[in-house]
């Protein structure tokens, strides 16, 4: 009996890695040729097709890592652009492999609809736009102001609870559309635009004076956006995953699309572990031993893909603020190589 | 004896012609005076927007900011491409090319009139076109394929409006016959498709063929595909009652003659009845032709990016987000699509006229 047992182990212990190995995602990716991602029909900053037709945005450049990672061609993506509505059933019925469309984490989206997030690349939430002819510096000074926003949303709640909270007074006028909110703000209905910060940002740049207007640093709800995938696939969502992490890794590292070929040459053991010159991490999630080299190349670090498609690289000028990295003052933490 | 004299011809000045025409009551002379006004409130500031204060050079959103009050042209003129080919690869844009061209050219070729080898063009356009069409756009044979999902602006616009339009036809009037039809399993069925079309959402059968159908049935079909064919069983239905009023406005006598000439079912369906009813109801086809046309972009909902679709997400391109650039594409997408109904409208009354000849004296 016991040495049942023992052989059982024994073969438990030699097919685990072969069971650890499999990805059925990763295999029909790599049949098919290229990664199918859902992205979002038109954000700015996350997924817009430029006036070539290519696809940008922070969003797509994750699809185009991910891609690299795989297939060492950032190319090889094809991208579905998917409405709010059907954002999930997409990828639930199997019709893109991963959704990287800024999705809201939230419990209810993680534990009741079969999908798992797998972590955060972008951490939003609402903030507040006035006129700086108005001199105001902080959400706090806003108290009697009229507030524009859209109806029915969170926003709205959101807006309730923080001026309740602050002893602030506040009149909400609210809109149906982006278009009609963004008008009465002009049009000086308002004092303050209230939505997503980075959708602030974007709506700016349709008002006349664009530079007119700033956006408060204060920010009062938590909106972190990332990238979907269906459960079941563990080691599919590591890879998706670690594709972030590694990216962030980069970034903290100092390792650019620019210097990653030098950066093989490093002394740091974390480099050298981060680019798989020592250590075999890419092979753990079914990629090679280069894979972040692949990713860097192809996409860039995290910072670069920021700055290049919402920050000072873009029209939108948004600041890190939250999404700089834990150790400037930032959220974002990855956990390291090795 | 009375002298028959020639009538006096006199033309009237421009005076006698606005008293005569626009100021021959004062009620008449009021709506005059108010219809002035709206041109003179809409049409002076439309003008002045989208031609006088436009930005018509530059290649940035910063040709645009300068002017602020005016449409926003060079976001337009830099997407033009992609307003017609969608993310169709450019390499192989000459594929499109050939077939818009020999649409057109057939099209013209079977509109103008007093052309030769009208049937032989015809029959050619029914047949043959489509295939080449397929085999151009879709690739294989040697060509390289293009994924659906890259095809987009008037591309799909044109490709489900004119499958639809040539299959909702033929199955419209097979369908009015079968509803019309003594057989009850055919008149049974007929009305069934008919009803439930025609109840349905045009919206909602979209997503559920795109959308639903692989969650519940495990079975993935192109979605394109699935949009035409859904696209053509809706406006079948549509056309059916249309073919129906029309067949039901031919007097009996006409049935009756008909038969009495010894002619069959089918045979005087095709040469009494049918040419006649198709007459009676050609205003209504071609209504339900333009509003198919303009029901193409529910494709959007599909995630495809059809003329209006493309429009609205190149406005989402922060490289060119200005106060005026949605508003421009609006009226752009607007313009081309009146420029086709308009076209489709103006043919039709032609037709009218050339097929009523035979109730003239």
């Amino acid at each position: 009996m016991r040495l049942l047992f023992a052989a059982l182990s024994a073969f438990l212990v030699a097919i685990a890695p072969a069971l650890a190995a499999g990805s059925p995602t990763l295999d029909r990716v790599k049949k098919n040729g290229y990664l199918r991602c859902g992205v979002n029909e038109g954000l700015p900053g996350f997924a817009s097709p430029d006036s070539k037709g290519n696809w940008t945005g922070m969003d797509v450049d994750f699809c185009r890592a991910v891609a690299a990672a795989i297939f060492n061609d950032p190319k090889k993506v094809r991208f579905t652009p998917t409405s709010a509505k059907v954002r999930f059933t997409v990828l639930q019925s199997g019709e893109v492999d991963l959704l990287s469309r800024n999705t809201t984490w939230t419990m209810s989206r993680d534990t009741q609809l079969g999908l798992e997030f797998v972590g955060v690349i972008y951490y939003d939430g609402q903030g507040f736009m006035v006129p700086k002819k108005l001199k105001v510096t902080s959400a706090k000074q806003l108290n009697g102001a009229n507030v524009c926003t859209n109806t029915g949303t969170t926003t709205e709640l959101n807006l309730a609870d923080y001026f309740r909270s602050n002893g602030l007074k506040y009149k909400v006028i609210a809109f149906e559309k982006n278009a009609e909110v963004l008008a009465a703000y002009d049009a000086g209905r308002c004092d303050a635009y209230t939505t997503d910060a980075s959708g602030l940002y974007a709506e700016r740049l349709k008002l006349k004076n664009a530079n007119d207007h700033i956006i408060l640093p204060e920010i009062i709800s938590k909106e972190p956006l990332g990238p979907l995938v269906n459960q079941g696939d563990q080691q599919w969502g590591d890879l998706i995953r670690w594709t972030l992490f590694a990216q962030l890794n980069a970034e903290e590292l100092g390792v650019t699309s620019k210097n990653v070929d030098q950066m093989l040459k490093s002394a740091n053991p974390e480099v050298r572990r981060l680019l798989g010159v020592e250590g075999a991490f890419g092979e753990s999630i079914g990629l090679t031993k280069d894979w972040v080299v692949r990713i860097v190349k192809g996409a860039g670090n995290y910072g670069e893909i920021f700055e290049r498609n919402v920050g000072q690289g873009s029209p939108l000028k948004i600041k890190r603020g939250q999404n700089a990295l834990w150790n400037k003052g930032g959220l974002h933490y990855a956990p390291p190589v090795r | 004896m009375s002298q028959r004299r020639p009538p006096r011809v006199v033309m009237p000045g421009p005076v006698e012609w606005l008293r005569e025409n626009l100021f021959s009551t004062p009620f008449n002379s009021v709506l005059t005076l108010v219809a002035l006004f709206l041109i003179y409130w809409i049409v002076v500031p439309f003008v002045q927007w989208a031609f006088v204060d436009a930005a018509w050079a530059g290649t940035t959103r910063d040709a645009c900011l300068e002017r602020e009050n005016g449409a926003c042209w060079p976001f337009i003129i830099q997407r033009v491409d992609q307003f017609i080919y969608g993310f169709y690869d450019v390499a192989e844009r000459w594929r499109v090319d050939i077939v818009l061209g020999a649409l057109a050219a057939g099209l013209l070729w079977l509109t103008l009139p007093r052309m030769p080898a009208k049937r032989g063009i015809g029959t050619l356009m029914l047949t043959l076109f489509p295939v080449v069409a397929f085999v151009l756009l879709v690739g294989g044979f040697g060509l390289e394929r293009i994924p659906t999902e890259r095809w987009g602006g008037l591309i799909i616009t044109l490709v489900v409006a004119v499958t639809g339009i040539a299959a909702s036809l033929p199955l419209g009037i097979l369908l009015a016959l079968g509803r019309r039809s003594e057989l009850p399993v055919v008149k049974g069925l007929s009305i069934a498709f008919i009803e439930f079309w025609r109840g349905v959402p045009l919206i909602t059968v979209l997503f559920m063929a795109v959308n639903m159908l692989p969650l519940f049935m495990g079975v993935s079909v192109n979605k394109l595909l699935a949009a035409l064919i859904a696209v053509a069983l809706f406006s079948s239905a549509y056309m059916a009652e249309v073919v129906r009023g029309g067949l039901q406005a031919i007097p009996k006598g006409q049935y009756e003659a008909a038969a009495a000439m010894g002619l069959g079912y089918w045979q005087s369906m095709i040469f009494i009845i049918l040419p006649q009813a198709l007459r009676l109801s050609l205003p209504n086809i071609v209504g339900n032709f333009i509003g198919l046309l303009k029901d193409t972009s529910l494709v959007s909902i599909i995630g495809f990016f059809d003329l209006l679709g493309i429009a609205q997400v190149g406005t989402s391109d922060a490289n060119w987000a200005t106060p005026n650039t949605a508003l421009t594409g609006y009226v752009f997408v607007g313009a081309v699509y009146w420029a086709m109904c308009f076209s489709m409208s103006r043919y039709a009354k032609h037709l009218e006229g050339v097929l009523a000849s035979g109730e003239k004296r």
